[in-house]
């Protein structure tokens, strides 16, 4: 097997408080895996420290036998690590069809080219139709992203990423905030998605994580409490407690 | 066709100030470097959203460049221009690499502060520049072929049609990919980031086309006056093209070019009628098409009909 993501001893400290806690964490190609625990966890932290949106204050982060800790979020995308933001972060002054052509034409290192058109290649524009097609997201290709309904521009959020054509693909609460007549749709096009990409996905909707993780860590206080098949996750007194102890909070 | 009309009027308007302003050309010409000028902040701050108010670096570096390769080597303007091009584009592209860190409050003032810098610099540097007297300098035949006039009728049409160029220019810059980058940098840097684009060199390549075309406005300016002045580094001249940009309408080519003949006009007659209290009117004009029109005006035909701002 391939090596992937491998990550050692990573801790991250904002001031005084220790967010990431000695973390050891695989991700080798065609995982299928959650990471869940209560809010304020660390989850979304750990998440920016692999995509370097965050320096570890220590340990290692190694991608296919590459030491990359030191890498800066620009090239870990560019080596196919790429992440979905739990607060949506998109191009809100542009249209669906021109995010997606932003992020195409930078996967492809087209960013520097001044004398041709962005909308000018038909490979690229079926590329976004296809992207938009998978996601339902037709309808609304010439609209604003602004003016999108919050589910709709999670939908765009995850097309942006998955337009990338990811290696290891991270998911920071891709279903928050939409509709569960739409959630289909996430759960649709993460099953969908090539057999060797890594994917790690932080959710909250538990029916979601079941549904497509086939194993499951759980992270409490910056540390791993446990790590097992969704079975046995479902099972461990511990988990169990934190979940329906805190069920209605 | 409605794609064809801002270009059907410009040129008729570019015609018409040229028939209708025959003893006025040299303000016609004035309206026309204040354009280019003007297009060049609109792609730094409005396409790419870094914040400046120090553009004049790169119009007085262009400036004082061509003014002394006139004088020193050759007085031919095209030529020129392309070494106010460089000179700008050398100038935005030194201080870029440090400014392009920056961002907000601490970039607006380290843009304000390289400008003054060079005056500061142009200054000293009295035996080269001339220093507060200004540098007179006789510029040769357009091409070889057509004199500066006294009533600037070359140099108006010399304008136009540089103006014309890095118009067409910076329309095929918008269109392309890395116009569209320009976009994304300004509405979210962080999803530039994760969408794996190099922010930072982006910025620089920016900011140093920039300075380019801010050179080329300061190249003609002074061609087409025969004179270049510390006048050229003023905050004065950032900050009263950065209303020009606002008032038209920032990160649209024909915004620019709309809010440049506004204020020119505007400035022109005001300042005729009242020389004390002109700004009032300058500013009156400003305040209102900021809480009206916050698009600037060529938000007014979509606001008219009903809100589609793009
Ligand atoms: N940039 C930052 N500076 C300081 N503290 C931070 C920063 N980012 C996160 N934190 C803190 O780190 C802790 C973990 O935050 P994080 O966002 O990683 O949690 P999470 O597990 O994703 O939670 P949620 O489920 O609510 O999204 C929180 O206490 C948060 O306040
Ligand atoms: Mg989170």
């Amino acid at each position: 097997m391939t090596e992937g993501l491998v990550v050692r001893g990573l801790s991250k400290r904002f001031g005084g408080l220790v967010v990431s806690d000695g973390l050891d964490f695989d991700l080798p190609p065609g995982a299928r895996k959650a990471l869940i625990g209560p809010n304020g966890a660390g989850k979304s932290t750990f998440a920016n420290l692999v995509t370097g949106i965050h320096a570890p204050s220590s340990g290692s982060i190694r991608f296919d036998g590459a030491d990359i800790s030191d890498m800066d979020e620009t090239a870990r995308v560019r080596l196919g690590i790429a992440k979905t933001f739990q607060i949506t972060t998109l191009f809100t002054g542009l249209t669906v069809r021109e995010n997606l052509r932003l992020a195409v034409l930078e996967r492809e290192r087209r960013g520097f080219r001044l004398f041709c058109r962005a909308d000018g290649d038909p490979e690229v524009e079926a590329e976004i139709a296809a992207l938009m097609d998978q996601l339902a997201l037709e309808p609304l290709a010439d609209r604003v992203v602004e003016r999108l309904a919050y589910g709709q521009q999670r939908l765009v959020e995850l097309a942006m990423t998955l337009a990338l054509k990811p290696r290891v693909l991270i998911l920071d609460e891709p279903a928050a905030g939409v509709p569960g007549s739409e959630t289909h749709l996430i759960t649709d096009a993460i099953e969908a998605l090539p057999a060797d990409l890594a994917v790690l996905i932080i959710e909250h909707d538990m029916e979601l994580v079941f549904r497509v993780a086939r194993s499951i860590v759980v992270l409490v206080a910056g540390r791993i409490l446990t790590e097992g098949t969704p079975a046995q996750i479902a099972s461990d007194p511990q988990v169990r407690e934190l979940y329906l102890g805190g069920a209605h909070g | 066709m409605k794609r064809a009309l801002p270009f059907i009027l410009l040129l008729a308007g570019t015609a018409a100030m040229y028939l209708l302003m025959p003893y006025n050309l040299a303000f016609a010409t004035r309206i026309l470097v204040m354009g280019i000028f003007v297009l060049s902040i609109d792609l730094v701050l409005g396409f790419a959203g870094i914040a400046t108010l120090g553009q004049a670096a790169m119009y007085g570096a262009g400036a004082y460049a061509a003014a002394l390769f006139a004088a020193h080597a050759w007085a031919e303007p095209v030529a020129g221009l392309a070494v106010g091009a460089a000179a700008g584009a050398v100038v935005a592209l030194l201080s870029g690499l440090v400014l392009m860190r920056a961002s907000g409050l601490t970039l607006i003032m380290l843009t304000i502060a390289v400008a003054a810098l060079l005056a500061e610099t142009a200054n000293r540097a009295r035996d080269l520049t001339g220093g507060a007297d200004g540098l007179r300098v006789a510029f040769g035949p357009v091409l070889g072929l057509w004199e500066f006039d006294f009533i600037g009728q070359t140099g108006f049409c010399y304008a136009a049609a540089v103006g014309a160029c890095v118009l067409g220019l910076l329309a095929l810059v918008a269109r392309s990919p890395f116009g569209l980058s320009l976009r994304g940098l300004q509405s979210s840097p962080a999803r530039m980031a994760a969408i794996g684009a190099p922010v930072y060199p982006r910025r620089v390549a920016a900011y140093t086309l920039g300075g380019a075309i801010a050179g080329i406005a300061g190249a003609l300016s002074a061609q087409v006056a025969g004179l270049v002045s510390l006048e050229t580094f003023s905050f004065t001249l950032s900050a009263e093209a950065l209303v020009m940009l606002i008032l038209g309408g920032t990160g649209r080519l024909w915004g620019a070019l709309l809010g440049t003949v506004l204020f020119m006009f505007a400035h022109h007659y005001a300042a005729a009628a009242d020389p004390f209290n002109w700004l009032f009117a300058i500013g009156a004009l400003v305040m209102v098409v900021v809480f009206v029109l916050p698009g600037g005006l060529l938000s007014l035909p979509g606001a008219l009909k009903g809100g589609r701002h793009d």
